[in-house]
């Protein structure tokens, strides 16, 4: 902590940490509520062909037969220390289920995050700084379209080509970097194409500016200009993308996970909704959001490093 | 003349391609030779070129032409009804948190944070798999999730609007406050629900592809592009033209949208930003 510390940073942090709380547990809540008022549960939980003594029993045996609001009270208690009770499916404790298939989503989307950067942000500047020109015009447009282009109809066209008829890749699951290329493309399509018109226009807005005026008027290179000027200074909305993006990527791993047959838990939550396996789908709820307000909670934190700015409104706020 | 074309050459291309799509959803019993529902083994998996199918045929024999142009009814029923099921709900919510701060206002955007804790798509999925299958259910299930983004954006320019002068004065003449808010307060806020209308019909159309695509949503043999996609995969290695075709108009569709949305936004608004 060292630099910086005060206690300003601490009650913002100590309030970001409640909010996170706040936020966690009432999407848990909603989630248990809904799938009590969902219909009866047991029959939610099970299998359609079970029989009706042992309904009775299971109703029994998982406290359904008690009070809604006791049920809640223990649900409560027992989320609290990470026990969100036993897959339906693979009898094994649904925390430690959905922990053991996090990595591999994780993986997923940092290859997909990266790869976004990678090709959004270059084609966003150069189409900026050369406005107006064929390559501003073709990566544009090839934005454009690939907001439009469905991941998962990419995904299967991808294979089709890739895997069905070139043999070049694998049609999914892990195994080297090659598993890797069309389970990243498809996750990065959508939001590469969204960054890419987002960097064009945080650009065009920074090239406006004095100070880039000023930058050129004492003779700076213009590689200088934009590399050390514009770039830092157009970085506020895409970060602010990124982290909102990081989020969404999440959900997009539930359907590229399952055309690819990756092993994460956007796969494993797309199963548990399907087979209706709850305590999976609550566990799962709990990572999601707390990984998501993790994500903002760290750009966040990445404003007050880009605009200093920013740190004394929120010490204020 | 090239100006317009810069400015309105996407909104025009946006408007041809969306209207295209109205057209193919409107005349498709015209346009179809087909019962899209109806099935014939005797020519199953049937390659585009195909005399009497265009497109081809899916494994049972459908037509897949007729199929994809039903299709197109399905997914602009169900954009239409979300957008216009979110944009009633949300905006109304927000017009009333914003004009009521109080606890309204903090309870609504706290059940927004939450909501907005969750990626969109995950969701709608879950949403929907709790509350069941089918189309009536699939449109619930995603406009509970997507009307937090017009009560946000409403609220937010609610709560500007209303300390305007023109809001100040209405309110010394004595207006009422039903009048105050849905004729004053509303028309000034109402550039701001079509620009987000426009932008969520195409994330709706989307979204509800690609749930159905999982096996939730709107079910077979209804005509969707999503579980028509999700069909093909089964057949990807030997009929190619079951996955390309219903892609490409989903793709289309949002296209049009999309182009639409763009420019309904620069036109409105040039700063709007979602």
């Amino acid at each position: 902590m060292g630099i910086g510390y005060t206690p300003g940073v601490r009650a913002y942090l100590l309030s970001r940490i409640g909010q996170t709380v706040l936020v966690v547990f009432l999407s848990l809540t909603a989630v248990f509520f809904l799938v009590r008022l969902g219909g009866d549960p047991v029959l939610l939980f099970l299998p359609m062909d079970i029989q009706a003594k042992d309904l009775d029993e299971f109703r029994e045996r998982l406290g359904f037969n008690d009070p809604l609001a006791v049920q809640y009270g223990r649900f409560v208690g027992r989320a609290m220390r990470g026990d969100f009770g036993e897959s339906l499916r693979y009898q094994q404790d649904a925390l430690g289920l959905v922990l053991e298939r996090l990595p591999a989503t994780l993986h997923l989307a940092a290859a997909a995050l990266l790869l976004t950067f990678l090709v959004a942000v270059p084609i966003g500047v150069l189409s900026a700084v050369r406005r107006g020109s064929l390559f501003d015009f073709f990566g544009m447009g090839a934005a454009v379209l690939g907001q439009a282009v469905p991941g998962f109809w990419l995904g299967l066209m991808l294979i089709y080509l890739f895997s069905v008829k070139l043999g070049w890749l694998p049609t999914g699951g892990t195994g080297g970097v090659l598993h890797f290329v069309m389970p990243c493309v498809v996750l990065a399509s959508f939001y590469a194409a969204r960054m890419a018109r987002l960097t064009r226009s945080s650009v065009l807005d920074t090239l406006n500016e004095e100070f880039v005026l000023t930058a050129r008027a004492k003779g700076l290179a213009e590689r200088i200009v934009i590399a050390k000027h514009t770039l830092k200074n157009s970085a506020i909305p895409i970060v602010t993308l990124a982290g909102l993006d990081t989020g969404q990527l999440l959900g997009g791993a539930v359907i590229t996970e399952t055309i690819f047959a990756w092993p994460g838990l956007g796969r494993l939550t797309a199963q548990a909704l399907l087979n209706r396996d709850f305590p999976v789908v609550l566990a799962a709820v709990f990572i999601f959001s707390v990984t998501y307000t993790l994500i903002n909670f760290g750009v966040d934190l990445l404003y007050g490093w880009l605009d200093p700015r920013t740190r004394r409104q929120r010490v204020r706020a | 003349m090239s100006r317009f074309v810069g400015r309105h050459g996407r909104g025009v291309l946006g408007l041809f391609i969306a209207s295209l799509v109205v057209v193919a959803a409107g005349a498709a019993p015209l346009l179809a030779a087909h019962d899209p529902l109806r099935s014939d083994f005797a020519v199953g998996l049937q390659p585009p070129g195909t005399p009497g199918h265009p497109l081809g045929t899916d494994q049972l024999g459908r037509d897949l032409l007729a199929r994809v142009l039903y299709g197109a009814r399905v997914a602009l029923f169900i954009g239409l009804c979300c957008v216009l099921l979110t944009a009633v709900v949300g905006g109304l919510l927000g017009l009333l948190a914003g004009y009521f701060e109080g606890w309204l206002g903090a309870v609504l955007m706290r059940v927004a944070d939450v909501q907005l804790s969750f990626p969109f798509i995950l969701l709608a999925l879950t949403i929907n798999a709790i509350v069941g299958l089918g189309l009536r259910n699939i449109i619930v299930s995603l406009s509970v999730a997507g009307w937090v983004v017009y009560a946000r954006v409403v609220r937010g320019e609610v709560l500007s609007v209303k300390e305007r002068e023109f809001v100040h004065a209405a309110q010394a003449l004595g207006l009422g406050r039903a009048r105050l808010l849905f004729r004053h307060i509303l028309p000034n806020v109402a550039p701001s629900i079509i620009i987000v209308a426009s932008l969520q019909f195409a994330q709706f159309i989307v979204a509800e592809a690609a749930i159905s695509f999982l096996g939730f949503g709107v079910q077979p043999p209804t005509p969707a592009w999503g579980s028509m996609l999700s069909e093909s995969r089964d057949y990807l290695y030997v009929a190619w033209w079951l996955a390309a075709f219903p892609g490409a108009a989903l793709a289309l569709t949002a296209l049009g949208v999309n182009l639409v949305g763009d420019w309904l936004r620069d036109v409105l608004d040039p700063r709007f930003r979602v």
